[in-house]
């Protein structure tokens, strides 16, 4: 069996980001980037697939700037076998990317793409879904927890209610969740070895998508700034203001 | 221009989710249908049918889609989306699991999760964890649209008088197959409508301590919710979890309690309109935005406050 795993370059999740002077984004020159965290918990996943003997190659692919190369190599660093990179300059609409990795998908011929639920810059929620739906695949979207036997897996994804279990034919894209395992750190030989490992570069041009932005980003604003810093002395005077000044109890 | 709303409900009654759904769609426009797909589900047409600016409902009722499978409910979308200009769900797990299908297959984009109808091309949404506010315009012939409920207010359930429509269709086979839900039965108020919320973090250090919140929620009849933190510790379930991947919720009052308020967590309720911190580190970011900040161990802070709370009751008596 062989795992597809998206991953995306994205600002470090503990960095405060800040937004450009004239509106346009946000800034990222000299910012400390990272692999999307969702997507940490995809690669980790089909690592622990192929060490249990399920699966027999992990190919890793990004779509993003040569940079985007960094991203790839720490995949690798954690254990995937070898890398793709679809090189754009420009910035991709998710139903964009989901046509890049259905083009890539149709190369690569996995069992399985896994790919985080969500990129933690745009907060889109999408690519997973779009990308099972160009495929005419079933989705298994939130997960938490991850069986495979044979061609069908068991998942529990997390909903607003609780648990839901579903029954999934394969091949199948499934979107993870944070809790789906615990992302291993590599270790420095393994990033040495992931160096060697192979790593495609590809031009998003030779692969004859439509990447056209349907989606205008016409500006990016800070929220508003929410003053807080009051102190109350004890939890007598917390009930009492809550119920005389605020009038919310 | 005419709007069709996915609705979410559980078979029996509508998710206040669509409520607020509809409130966008009348935004835009407010010629709205709203879909209602799943079995048994006579009330939830008929709550939809009374329901403030619901001009039709669309009704499937069949036991093959009792369980409303993102592979299922896509394909009723495609087929009834050549009628409408723009399909509106919520951005709850349930819209988010099934309204990029449908978009993909129509060889739409979709928006997620706005939080305001600007023009009925453009809609403003939180990206970066609520930390920048985008405008974003769609130039799609469709528009996929799922909304936060917390940013809209929620239409009227009463005073409505739409019509109600069996729609035929032809469902395709599916390769998943449903097998079992896991809901959490509680008597409290569903997190993402309380008008109160007491949400704990790591601070309560383990699961049987979280159980100090149930007092006070049970006496301001408010909601529990946590910190990712705490579900990661086990000390409460997947479903109670506020935060930019777990819930969002906008309360009248939000208790953060033994929480240092990570941007992720923060992401997920600060909106909310009154919000209380009770941490004993006075460092902790969660402080920099709560209108009332206690510093002080938890666990001699919760039961003051409900002997607080006892207190005020007996006065009100």
């Amino acid at each position: 069996m062989k795992i597809l795993v998206a991953v995306k370059r994205v600002i470090d999740y503990n960095v405060q980001i800040r937004v450009k002077a004239d509106n346009s984004g946000i800034e990222t020159d000299n910012v400390k980037m990272s692999m999307n965290p969702p997507d940490e918990n995809a690669v980790e996943e089909a690592i622990k697939l192929k060490t249990s003997g399920v699966v027999s190659e992990v190919v890793v692919v990004s779509i993003g700037l040569e940079k985007s190369q960094d991203t790839i190599r720490s995949a690798m660093a954690m254990g995937a076998d070898r890398g793709i990179l679809v090189k754009t300059d420009q910035m991709l609409d998710p139903l964009a990317v989901a046509k890049t990795l259905k083009a890539i998908v149709e190369k690569e011929n996995p069992d399985m793409v896994l790919l985080g639920k969500q990129a933690i810059d745009y907060d889109c929620n999408q690519t997973g879904q779009m990308l099972s739906a160009l495929l005419d695949w079933p989705q298994g979207c939130f997960v938490s927890r991850l069986g495979v036997k044979d061609q069908t897996i068991t998942i529990s994804r997390e909903i607003d209610e609780g648990l839901e279990e579903l029954e999934i034919q394969l091949p199948a894209v499934v979107t993870c969740d944070l809790r789906l395992n615990e992302p291993r750190f590599a270790s420095l030989p393994n990033i040495m070895k992931a160096k060697k490992k192979p790593l495609d570069i590809i031009s998003i041009d030779n692969l004859s998508v439509d990447t056209n932005s349907r989606v205008k980003y016409i500006k990016v604003e800070e929220p508003p700034v929410r003053k807080g810093g009051a102190m109350v002395a004890d939890a007598k005077e917390l009930i009492q203001k809550l119920k005389y000044e605020a009038k919310v109890i | 221009m005419s709007i069709l709303v996915i609705a979410e409900h559980n078979n029996k009654s509508l998710k206040a989710s669509t409520f607020n759904t509809i409130k966008a769609a009348s935004e835009i426009d407010k010629d709205i249908d709203v879909l209602v797909c799943g079995f048994n589900n006579d009330d939830v047409v008929t709550a939809a049918s009374k329901t403030e600016g619901v001009s039709k409902v669309l009704e499937v009722n069949d036991r093959v889609i009792e369980h409303q499978l993102a592979e299922q409910v896509s394909q009723l979308i495609v087929n009834l989306s050549k009628n409408y200009s723009h399909v509106l769900a919520p951005s709850t797990t349930f819209g988010k699991n099934l309204m990029p299908r449908a978009a993909a297959i129509l060889d739409m984009s979709q928006i997620s999760d706005i939080s305001a109808v600007v023009s009925p091309d453009t809609f403003v949404r939180p990206i970066y964890a609520g930390n920048a506010i985008a405008t974003v315009q769609s130039s799609d012939k469709i528009k996929f649209i799922t909304v936060r409920p917390t940013s809209f207010e929620s239409v009227e359930p009463s005073g409505g008088n739409a019509s109600i429509e069996k729609i035929s269709y032809n469902l395709n086979d599916v390769k998943t197959k449903f097998v079992k839900r896991q809901e959490s039965e509680t008597e409290r108020p569903e997190l993402g409508n309380a008008k109160i919320i007491i949400s704990g973090g790591r601070g309560l250090e383990s699961a049987e301590n979280f159980k100090l919140l149930n007092e006070i929620a049970d006496k301001l009849n408010a909601a529990i919710g946590a910190s990712r933190a705490a579900v990661d510790a086990g000390y409460i379930g997947n479903e109670y979890q506020v935060g930019q991947t777990g819930k969002m919720v906008a309360p009248e009052l939000y208790i953060a309690v033994g929480i240092s308020g990570a941007i992720q967590h923060l992401a997920g309720m600060k909106e909310s309109k009154i919000i209380v911190a009770i941490n004993k580190d006075e460092e902790a970011p969660i402080f920099g935005i709560a209108d009332y900040g206690l510093k002080a161990d938890l666990f001699e802070a919760l039961p003051e406050i409900s002997k607080e709370l006892d207190l005020l009751n007996d006065i009100a008596k």
